[in-house]
Parts: C-alpha cells; sequence; structure tokens
C-alpha cells in the first residue's frame, strides 16, 4: 500500500534569500506517527506548513512534490487548486498550533469554532454537528461538553484550550494530523496528559500525524519514525528506536547531550550546610486583591504566596520549581524588593559572610539601590530583555551609569571583560541587540546582570525560551560564573529536570505553597508528595524504555482537594511542613 | 545521504558542532532602528512617493512667490472671474514656445456676464526670470524676480482669477503656506500635550492615569466643531492675520491631543512590561530615566506616524474653519480662505474654477494618509 503522505525534495525559500528547507524528503504510512526533530530556524515549522500551503506569502516553492494518498486518492497537494486544497485542509488534514492562547477566536464560543468544521466540510445540519462535537469534547476529555460548548476560549486554561484545538482538529476525522509543537507553551504535567490524549485519539481512529517537536523526550514517547533537521537539512531519518538509542549523526548525539534528564538511578546526598546563608525569606506571603465586577460581591483575593519560609546559603544554588501560576516568579520579586510581602513576612540579605541582614522588606530609598547593587535579575526572555534601540555597550554600561560608577572608559573596559566572560567577543559591544541568536541574548542579559558585581543573581526561568542544545550551553554558563565569582543563585523554573543538574536545594511549589523541599538527588531518590512524583513522571525523558507513567501524573496532577489523604489540602485546613528526613520537608499530615 | 543496515539515513556532510555562538545570527539587523525603518519604507512605493511629494511641498514653501506669476493679493479690476487660460506651444502649426493669447472682455448681452474673448492672432510669449510685483522670498528678501510671469498687456491666469479678478493658482501657492504650517504647529501642540499626559498617564497609573482618562474622554466628547466655533469666536477681530493663525493653530492642537495621548498610553502599557524596562527597574533607574531612556525611543517612532496620520485633520480643521469664516481672515489667503468665495452654489455652477482649491487639499491630505501608512507599516521592522 502507497504511504499516505510523501514528500519528495522539499526546497522552500524566503524571498531571494538562501533556501529554508533544502532537498527534504521524508514518507508516512497511515497510522505512524512521524517526528520532525530540531531547533527554532531549523525548517521544520516551514516544512509542515508547505504540507498545508500556509506558508508566508514571502515563501517560494523551489522544487519537490508533495503526495498525499488519503480515503478520497492520490492527490500532490503542490499542484492541486486552491479550491480543492480548501477542501483537504481541515478535513483530510488538519494542523494543531504551538499557542494554544492565540489560535482559538476570543469572540467566539468554543463550541461554535469546533463546530465549523463540520459546517464547512459536511454540509451538516446545526443539531448533527453539536452532536458530533459534544462527542468529540468528551473524548479529548473535557468533563463537562455541554459546558465547554457555551464557554469562550479565555475561561479554559492552557491545556484545556489545547484540548479544544485537538478537538477542533479531530472532529472532521481527518487521516492526517499535523501537531506544530503541541505542547511546548504548556506545563510538564499537562504535557505529558495531552501527550497521553493524542495518544489515545491516533489509536483510536487510525490517523497519522506528524509531530513537530524540539523535545526528543517527547519523541520517544510518541513517534516510530523521526527526521532530525538542522539548518532546513536533514541529519537523520529513520524508525525512532536505533535512532534513540544510538545516535549516528553527531547532531542528533549533540541533542542527545543537551536534553535535560532526571537521572535513571538517583542516590541521595547530604543537604548543603546551612550555616552562612545570604538570603532568608520567612513567612513570606503575598495577597492580591481583585476587584470583581459586581459591586455587591466582596473583592476577590489572591494568595500568590503563603507562608514561604526558604534559606539560600552563600555560593548555592536554591530552585523553585512549579507550574504558571504556583507563584514562583511572585516568590522571587519579593526576594529582589520589586514587591512588598504582606505583613508579618521578613526577607533578610547579608552581603558579606557574617554581616548585619539588610531587612529586604522594609528597605527606603537609598538601602534600596544599595540592595540593588547586590542583587540582579536574568529574564526569561532573551528576545525582550534588551532594549532593541540600544548598542550592546549602552545596555551593558547601564546599570554603571545608573549606580554612577566608574568612568566612560572604565565602564567600556568592564563590559569588554563581561563579554569575555560570558563567552562572547569584545567586538559585539558596537552591535545591536537583534542581530544576535536568543542563546547569544541570553549570555547578554546575564552579562548586563553581572556587571555591578552582584553576590546574588536572581533567575526566571532563564532557558524556558530557548532550545535543548542553547539550554545546555547556557546552564553550563551559569555554573561555571557561579563557581568562579562566588555567586548564589535563586533559580525559578517550571522543570525539575532543568534545575536537576544545576540546584543544590529544590522547592516545589504548588498553589503559593512549598509542598515538597530538598537536594535534587534527594527528590528523584524518594520523592513523597504526590506533585512531586507527578512531576518527576510527567518528564518526558529521551528513552524509550522509560514512557511516561500517566497514571502517576494523574494522581499528582489533578487538585490539591484529590491528593491522597496525608497530602490533601483545602481551603481551610492546610498541612505542614514536616520533615521527614535530614533535609527534606514535605508537606503533609505526619 | 547514506543508509544504514537498519533502514535509517544519515547525512554525510560535514558537521561542525561547535557552529560558533561568535557568529552573528542576523547580521542584517544589526543597525540602528531608523536605518532598519528606512530599509522597509523604500519598498513602500506610494508612501515613498508621498513622502517625497510632501517634502517638496515643504521645502518650496518658502520661496512660492518666486513661482507664482502674481503675488497673493494682486488684483487686475478688468478681468474679474476671468475662467482658466491655456498655455499654447503652436501657434497655426509652427512651434513658437509657451505662448498666451491675449483677452478681451466683452459684455454679454443675454446672460449679464463678461465674457473673454481670446485674440489668436496674437500670441505673445510668456516671459521668464522677470520682474513683477514685489513679495519677500523666504519672508526675508524683498525681490520682484518671478520664474515666469504674462508679457505687456496680457494676462496669465492658470486657473482662472475669483471675485477680485486675483490669480487663483498664484493665490494656491501662497495658501499653501499658511495651509500647510497650520497643521506643523497644531501637531506641535497636541505632540507635547499628548506625550506629556500620555506617558504619565500611562508609567504612572492609578489615580493619575484614572483622572486623564476622564479628561480625555471629557474632550472627546464634545462636539467638535461648535467648540472650534467657539473657540475662533472667542479671537478678538482686531488681531491681526499673524496672531490669528497662531492661535487658530494653538486651538487645533488642544483639541487634538486626547487621541495622541491615548495611543501614547497604551504603547506605555504595552512597553512597560517588556523584561528590559523590567530590567532597568530592577538596576535602580528612576522613573524619569525609564520613561526617557527606555520608553521614548522605543515608541517614538509610532508617534510620528500617528502625528503624520493627524496632520490632514488639521488641514482639515483649518479649511473648514475659514471656509465657515471663522479661521483666517483677509488678507491672510489660505486654502479655506479661498474656498470661503465658492460657498454659494450659483459661484459654482457658473465659475467652476473659484472651487479649484479644493484639489490640493484632497492630494495633501491623500499624500499624508498614504506616508502615514507607509511609517506605520514599517515601524516593526523585526519581524521576519
Amino acid at each position: 500500500m502507497a504511504p499516505l503522505l510523501t514528500v519528495e525534495n522539499l526546497t522552500i525559500a524566503f524571498g531571494k534569500g538562501e533556501p529554508v528547507v533544502r532537498d527534504v524528503s521524508f514518507e508516512l504510512n497511515r497510522g505512524e506517527t512521524l517526528a520532525l526533530v530540531g531547533e527554532s530556524g531549523s525548517g521544520k515549522t516551514v516544512t509542515c506548513r508547505a504540507v498545508l500551503r500556509i506558508l508566508p506569502r514571502a515563501a517560494r516553492f523551489l522544487s519537490g512534490r508533495i503526495l498525499f494518498d488519503g480515503d478520497e486518492g492520490p492527490l500532490a497537494l503542490n499542484e492541486i487548486s486552491e479550491r480543492r486544497m480548501r477542501h483537504v485542509r481541515g478535513n483530510l488534514i488538519s494542523m494543531i498550533f504551538q499557542e494554544p492562547m492565540r489560535s482559538l477566536s476570543p469572540l467566539h464560543r468554543i463550541g461554535n469554532q469546533v463546530a465549523e468544521v463540520l459546517w464547512l466540510h459536511r454540509g451538516m445540519s446545526e443539531r448533527e454537528a453539536k452532536r458530533e462535537v459534544l462527542d468529540t469534547f468528551h473524548r479529548v476529555g473535557f468533563p463537562d461538553p455541554e459546558r465547554t460548548w457555551r464557554s469562550y476560549p479565555f475561561e479554559l486554561s492552557g491545556g484545556m484550550r489545547q484540548r479544544a484545538m485537538i478537538a477542533m482538529a479531530m472532529v472532521a476525522r481527518p487521516d492526517l494530523l499535523i501537531a506544530d509543537e503541541p505542547t511546548t507553551a504548556l506545563d510538564v504535567t499537562t504535557q505529558a496528559q495531552v501527550l497521553g490524549l493524542i495518544k489515545d485519539l491516533q489509536r483510536d481512529t487510525g490517523m497519522a500525524m506528524i509531530l513537530v517537536t524540539h523535545d526528543l523526550g517527547v519523541v520517544a514517547n510518541m513517534a516510530e519514525n523521526v527526521v532530525v533537521m538542522y539548518r532546513g537539512r536533514v541529519m537523520e531519518e529513520g524508525p525512532a528506536e536505533p535512532i534513540l538509542k544510538d545516535p549516528v549523526h553527531p547532531y542528533t548525539r549533540q541533542l542527545f547531550q543537551a536534553a535535560p534528564a532526571i537521572p535513571a538511578t538517583p542516590h541521595p546526598v547530604e543537604p548543603p550546610p546551612e550555616d552562612d546563608l545570604i538570603l532568608q525569606m520567612r513567612n513570606v506571603s503575598k495577597t492580591y486583591t481583585l476587584r470583581t465586577r459586581n459591586p455587591w460581591k466582596p473583592d476577590m483575593e489572591i494568595r500568590a504566596c503563603r507562608g514561604i519560609d526558604l534559606n539560600l546559603p552563600r555560593g548555592t544554588t536554591l530552585a523553585i520549581v512549579g507550574e504558571s501560576g504556583s507563584g514562583k516568579t511572585t516568590a522571587a520579586r519579593i526576594a529582589l524588593a520589586a514587591e512588598p510581602p504582606d505583613p508579618g513576612g521578613e526577607v533578610l540579605f547579608r552581603p558579606e559572610p557574617g554581616s548585619e541582614p539588610i531587612a529586604v522588606h522594609a528597605l527606603n530609598r537609598a538601602a534600596r539601590v544599595a540592595f540593588q547593587r547586590e542583587a540582579q535579575m536574568v529574564f526569561q526572555d532573551p528576545y525582550s530583555s534588551l532594549s532593541p534601540r540600544m548598542r550592546i555597550e549602552d545596555a551593558l554600561t547601564e546599570p554603571l551609569d545608573i549606580h554612577g560608577i566608574g568612568t566612560r572608559a572604565e565602564r567600556r573596559e568592564r563590559a569588554a571583560r563581561m563579554l569575555k566572560l560570558v563567552g562572547l567577543n569584545a567586538d559585539m559591544l558596537k552591535r545591536y541587540p537583534h542581530a544576535f541568536s536568543g542563546g547569544q541574548r541570553q549570555r547578554l542579559s546575564i552579562a548586563r546582570a553581572l556587571m555591578l558585581d552582584p553576590s546574588l543573581l536572581v533567575c526566571d526561568e532563564p532557558t524556558s525560551a530557548l532550545d535543548v542544545s542553547v539550554q545546555d550551553q547556557i546552564l553550563t554558563l551559569l555554573e561555571d560564573i557561579r563557581d568562579r565569582m562566588n555567586l548564589s543563585y535563586l533559580f525559578i523554573s517550571h522543570d525539575l529536570a532543568v534545575v536537576a543538574r544545576i540546584a543544590d536545594e529544590v522547592a516545589v511549589m504548588r498553589q503559593g505553597l512549598v509542598v515538597e523541599q530538598a537536594p535534587p538527588e534527594t527528590l528523584f531518590y524518594n520523592p513523597k508528595h504526590p506533585y512531586t512524583k507527578a512531576l518527576i513522571a510527567a518528564h518526558p525523558t529521551p528513552d524509550i524504555e522509560r514512557p511516561i507513567n500517566l497514571k502517576l501524573v494523574a494522581l499528582g496532577a489533578g487538585a490539591p482537594e484529590t491528593w491522597d489523604e496525608p497530602f490533601r489540602f483545602t481551603d481551610t485546613v492546610i498541612p505542614s511542613l514536616v520533615e521527614v528526613e535530614p533535609g527534606h520537608k514535605v508537606r503533609c499530615h505526619a | 545521504m547514506r543508509q544504514l543496515p537498519d533502514g535509517r539515513f544519515v547525512d554525510e556532510a560535514p558537521y561542525d558542532p561547535q557552529a560558533s555562538i561568535q557568529t552573528l545570527e542576523r547580521r542584517d539587523l544589526d543597525a540602528p532602528n531608523w536605518v532598519l525603518i528606512w530599509r522597509k519604507f523604500k519598498t513602500h512605493r506610494l508612501g515613498l512617493v508621498s513622502g517625497i511629494f510632501l517634502l517638496t511641498a515643504y521645502l518650496l514653501l518658502p520661496f512660492v512667490g518666486f513661482f507664482a506669476p502674481y503675488t497673493a493679493n494682486e488684483r487686475d479690476e478688468e478681468r474679474l472671474y476671468a475662467p482658466p487660460q491655456a498655455i499654447h506651444w503652436f501657434h497655426e502649426g509652427e512651434f513658437v514656445g509657451p505662448f498666451v493669447y491675449p483677452t478681451t472682455a466683452e459684455a454679454d448681452l443675454e446672460t449679464f456676464q463678461w465674457k473673454f474673448v481670446p485674440d489668436t492672432t496674437r500670441p505673445m510669449p510668456l516671459e521668464f526670470f522677470c520682474r513683477a510685483g514685489s513679495y519677500r522670498l523666504a519672508g526675508l528678501i524683498e525681490t520682484d524676480m518671478h520664474l515666469f510671469c504674462a508679457p505687456e498687456g496680457a494676462t496669465i491666469f492658470i486657473l482662472g482669477s475669483d471675485r477680485l479678478g486675483r490669480d487663483v493658482f498664484s493665490r494656491i501657492l501662497y495658501g499653501a503656506q499658511l495651509s500647510l504650517t497650520v497643521g506643523l504647529i497644531g501637531i506641535a501642540v497636541s505632540f507635547s500635550l499628548g506625550i506629556l499626559l500620555g506617558s504619565i498617564a500611562g508609567y504612572f497609573g492609578g489615580t493619575t492615569d484614572w483622572i486623564i482618562n476622564r479628561v480625555i474622554e471629557i474632550l472627546r466628547s464634545l462636539p467638535e466643531l461648535p467648540l472650534w466655533l467657539a473657540l475662533s469666536a472667542a479671537v478678538p477681530s482686531n488681531w491681526g492675520p499673524v496672531a490669528v493663525f497662531f492661535i487658530i493653530s494653538i486651538i487645533l492642537g488642544i483639541l487634538d491631543w486626547p487621541g495622541l495621548a491615548r495611543s501614547v498610553r497604551a504603547k506605555f502599557l504595552a512597553l512597560r512590561e517588556e523584561e528590559y524596562v523590567r530590567a532597568a527597574e530592577m538596576m535602580g533607574a528612576t522613573s524619569g530615566r525609564v520613561i526617557r531612556k527606555h520608553l521614548l525611543p522605543n515608541f517614538m517612532s509610532h508617534l510620528i506616524a500617528s502625528a503624520t496620520l493627524s496632520i490632514p485633520a488639521m488641514i482639515l480643521g483649518e479649511t473648514a474653519l475659514s471656509f465657515l469664516g471663522l479661521g483666517l481672515r483677509a488678507p491672510a489667503v489660505s486654502w479655506g480662505v479661498m474656498l470661503n468665495d465658492a460657498q454659494n452654489l450659483a459661484s459654482i455652477e457658473i465659475y467652476p474654477w473659484t472651487a479649484i482649491p479644493m484639489i490640493p487639499i484632497i492630494i495633501v491630505v491623500l499624500a499624508f494618509n498614504f506616508l502615514g501608512d507607509g511609517l506605520r507599516d514599517s515601524l516593526d521592522p523585526y519581524e521576519h
């Protein structure tokens, strides 16, 4: 039987530039999954968009053939008319996009958006379409399909929105589903559940799938065939098992080495000694009041952080791990005096060993300026953390300018030194930020944070916007700088595997509370809390022998009211943090 | 491509795993913002042409006296409402160069109108670099040199003459001086007010933001035309034309700032969330510094584009006021003042050329719109 989709010698360029996709060929059989793996700019998205002919206008199709042999007979997708193509889109081939926030229209109810495909392609009546859509909603795991039909996208969480997108792509029962990084924007536990869902649906319906991803762990869990792309070219291509077990091409190998992994056989370690603390957070809470629309209802209170106690010994790294909305960023902002904690909370900072602590929660203007020289932040998004109007030199010397340190020449000299420290050339001082890649820009913003010679660095997900191999380089750089300059890090992340290598201690947060805290090795060796177990189980490892354990994920990722009895907490009853072994604390009813 | 025994393909081209962190990814984007904007704007044909046209127009404004054959208020009492006159090149199949036929006025006793009959036997070549009515070049140098003027005994009314026998073409050129600059002065006023109040509202938020927003809403809810009328009626009638002109532009600016302030505020709110602004705050930068060094430079280009788009509104505003007789007053010349003559239907029907000043208004307003459009499209040069 002929393959469902055949792509031959596909070459695509933008405008007059070099081809961004060069000579790409692959085949996909019915019911199988093909993973397109690569970093940003590798041409994987362009390739799968070419299949649906939804490329940007500047794109030029230089050569190649795309053959689709579905239930309606063979079609040469690159040759048929736009009219026939419309029949293919959504009907025979459908697509799931990366950003669940942006791929649903905010003005239409979910039900109407999903049913549109049926009205367009199947000519179904409103009633039939609704029945079909409700059925699909049920299958993708919405507990109350009727309610989902009536909701608007903003009423759903990211994971639920992605489920709605999947329902929209599946409802017409296409032969082929193209999923363009469907889980990249989701939390780890949600990602695991969505991946599990896609896999189940695929088994039930027998459709084929092209999965675009940069994560080899996702590949190991999902795909039968793999195409590894780099700079528009195929590096390695073939069945998933041999490639994942024994990558041949140096690029594939590099990807494997860079993939953050949870060790297969962890062993516990001693927690770092807590005698010289650079930062201490005691009983820190933060409550935001949200004014309700209804004037007769009381204002809503959102408790971003609840009673956080954290200690950061000098020269070590404390990581806070949690999903979006868990309060980890709020905690970091309070630690940096960007926001005051609720009364009663204390943040103490000791710039020198044994010196009098500075009360960060109650700084006056002058003390704040002095504190800011000691504590700096590295931001998440390398694309927005440098002003596009400033040359690198101006951006780097700005902190010194603000604090009035040094002469112009001294500032420039220090900027050049910092550039070298983060592995860049001093002649880049004259450049503008937009000429740099994401990884280079993250190096630049690390260099800027180091300009004031701080002793504490708060890293707010510094690698989550970067490709895996770049992430690896940045983590190495951060470790190197920490040891060389005796820095202490407060490291915020949503990914337990990322912090595993850099952190000395990890605090896992959920709904504003620290639920478990221990050195990472101890956490992996002996996780106690269901949520920690879920985080560990949900992490996709690039190892075909260790698939995601969805049962564990489901146990821990649900609402805290559904956790096992000893760990359960509700609005009123919250268990306290108990030390179960030295340096290992768990929030449970002892 | 090489196929291994287990069925997979491996690329064989050499691969450098240390594909250096030193190379620039987008060398083409390594330039100041304005260079990138210009690069993109160049490809917007209509915007570019409009920009060049407007630039030329503004550069020529001080020298219109040289290009106009007559001065603004020079009258030819013999030829009231003379129709447009053609410039000919060939006389009886023979090339003569640009010339006009002299006209004589005759009374038409059936319609009781003056008729201007050309004498087609006497071609009279135009004079170039000739001396005629005196004017001040760039408002400073007194001179009477003109690019071209009518020969002795003939007239050159390219676009006809008006009720008092003044040359419409020359008056359009002179009118451009006021009509085009009123927009610039107005926009300067509205710009400074808009940036100041918009950035205060956007940066500080809270009560300040609330108050400024309510003021904006109140100002925007006032019906524009009656307000203009009231404000211009308050201008003392004994003031000179220049004073009236300034007051009118300032009135237009004062009524225009709310729109600009709103877009400034919206941009501020968006930019405040950018991480480089947060980074500057965490470094200890004062609010003044953050606004000056980070926020303003980054949305200046947006402001210029929205200002370009609101200049036409100013020009139209001046025209409307003067048309109603409440803006500029004679002897000042602006397009609106000229159209004031074309107020009644009868005169447009019989002397359609008195409405010609509408054409430059339309062209200028369109040009500003195209230019603003082109600018707006090229503002984000970083998109791929």
